[in-house]
């Protein structure tokens, strides 16, 4: 029973176009690095996890140079993929209590905003755990970079956007969810199956020097581009499911 | 509260002015959980600058029509439309949700920040950019806005008070408040009640779902009792005897 646009623009003498919010972003991405920085809850638990991964594998394998090389890619990414799901579970954790979130649905913020907020500080979240690991494992497996080495960094960006990306919208789809702590990695770990092969293989031909690792990098970006683009296109459905 | 309804006036719908657009209208509104219906084919006009208190026993419906009506659950079927935008409309976008306060029965508030930073990134969501007001807004409610515990160790009444001062934030002209009143002290609840009749003489439409009726006997402008997920009845002033 809408009224009609006139009529509601006569009695709302005051009613102006939506307000812009381009901080809205920016604040809301504090505002949850400010929270960390004061619980360090998802950080400490990144980083134990990570540590005890790489600690494990070290005892289980006795790599030598090659080896190591060939298994590292794999072994990294699997300790940052787990290690992740924990900052993820944690993103939303936050936002149920006292249903914080109920107020930023009611707010005239857009949603998108309170999305890439949240994929972003998980992203720096993982990023602080893979700069503060990646010396570690070099060190376990005494690893040595034959292929071109500018060439990691912009694996481990877009690999971790990737992660990140789906991490943040599953763990949105699973906040509802009776046990969402098990639900994440039941629906992130599939979906991620193109990009962790992009990240493994391309970490390990780096590492090895044996061939060009560019068919391997062109997957992980178009795989960010597809998912950032549908996860931005589904999450307002989300936020507001019952 | 499992006495009938006190009806001392004749249920009616509220008289309209041609110059009025209602502040809320419910059509039709179902809202069903599974095979249970919260609220059954509610029809209702609420005029703008009143303070409405919706009553009714535990489980009647109260907080579900409370929500729908702040946008947070979708009908089943039926709609609402708020001041004459329908959520979802072609011509509301976000609008709506500027119209509106909404205090939920949780604080809505994070317990790691203190009120006033609570407040402040409140006031950012709205666009609002600015501390002077964050604190005026604490200070309305009666809280001291230098205090920088954080929310997580107020006391139940003083988290309440800060829920009320983030409701009040952007100005909205309407305000949804789910049981403002409970565990606040009675001085501390008495100067709400000042605060919300204040808002509603500024033109303000105000609804309060609350068990504690008494409080706003004198204050408020109609009470809407909600029975089995529909409205009973719509009166002006309250049974004192029926609400004990």
């Amino acid at each position: 029973m809408s009224l009609p646009p006139a009529a509601i623009a006569a009695a709302n003498p005051t009613r102006q176009a939506e307000p812009r919010v381009p901080k809205v972003l920016f604040v809301t991405l504090m505002k949850d690095l400010r929270l960390e920085w004061r619980s360090k809850d998802a950080i400490n638990s990144m980083l134990f996890f990570a540590l005890l991964v790489v600690v494990v594998f070290s005892f289980s394998f006795d790599p030598t140079g090659d080896d190591a090389r060939r298994i590292a890619g794999g072994l990294i990414w699997v300790a940052f993929l787990f290690a992740a799901v924990v900052a993820l579970n944690q993103t939303w954790a936050r936002e149920i209590r006292n249903q914080v979130l109920d107020a930023y649905r009611v707010s005239t913020a857009p949603p998108n905003d309170l999305f890439l907020a949240k994929a972003l500080g998980n992203f720096l979240f993982v990023t602080v755990l893979e700069v503060v690991m990646t010396p570690l494992f070099v060190v376990f497996y005494n690893l040595r970079v034959i292929g071109p080495a500018y060439l990691l960094p912009v694996i481990a960006l877009l690999g971790t956007w990737a992660l990140v990306v789906n991490g943040t919208f599953f763990a949105a789809i699973s906040l509802r969810t009776r046990s969402r702590e098990v639900m994440l990695p039941l629906i992130l770990f599939p979906i991620s199956i193109p990009a962790l092969l992009g990240m493994v293989e391309a970490t390990k031909i780096v590492l090895t020097g044996e061939s060009s690792a560019k068919f391997w990098i062109v997957l992980l970006a178009v795989y960010d581009l597809v998912f950032t683009t549908v996860c931005l296109a589904l999450f307002e459905t989300v936020l507001n499911a019952e | 509260m499992g006495a009938d309804p006190p009806v001392t006036s004749t249920p009616a719908a509220v008289p309209q002015t041609a110059a009025s657009v209602p502040a809320v209208v419910l059509t039709g509104l179902t809202k069903q959980f599974g095979r249970f219906a919260a609220l059954r084919n509610v029809s209702a006009q609420f005029v703008a600058g009143k303070l409405y208190v919706i009553l009714g026993e535990n489980g009647a419906g109260k907080s579900t029509m409370l929500r729908a009506i702040a946008g947070l659950l979708r009908p089943t079927s039926g709609g609402v439309s708020v001041f004459g935008a329908e959520y979802g409309g072609p011509d509301s976008g976000r609008w709506i949700f500027g119209q509106l306060g909404y205090m939920a029965h949780p604080s809505l508030l994070y317990d790691e920040m203190s009120a006033m930073e609570n407040l402040i990134y409140s006031a950012r969501l709205y666009g609002v950019d600015d501390e002077a007001r964050c604190a005026a807004a604490i200070a309305l409610v009666g809280l001291d806005p230098g205090l920088k515990r954080p929310v997580g160790q107020y006391s139940q009444g003083m988290r309440q008070r800060t829920s009320l001062a983030r409701a009040l934030l952007h100005d909205p002209r309407l305000l949804l408040l789910d049981e403002p009143f409970s565990n606040v002290d009675v001085a501390s609840a008495r100067g709400m009640v000042q605060l919300l009749s204040r808002m509603r003489d500024s033109g303000k439409t105000v609804f309060v779902v609350t068990h504690q009726a008494r409080l706003l006997a004198q204050a408020a402008d109609e009470f809407v009792w909600i029975h089995s997920g529909n409205i009973e009845s719509r009166v002006t002033t309250l049974d004192l005897e029926a609400v004990q």
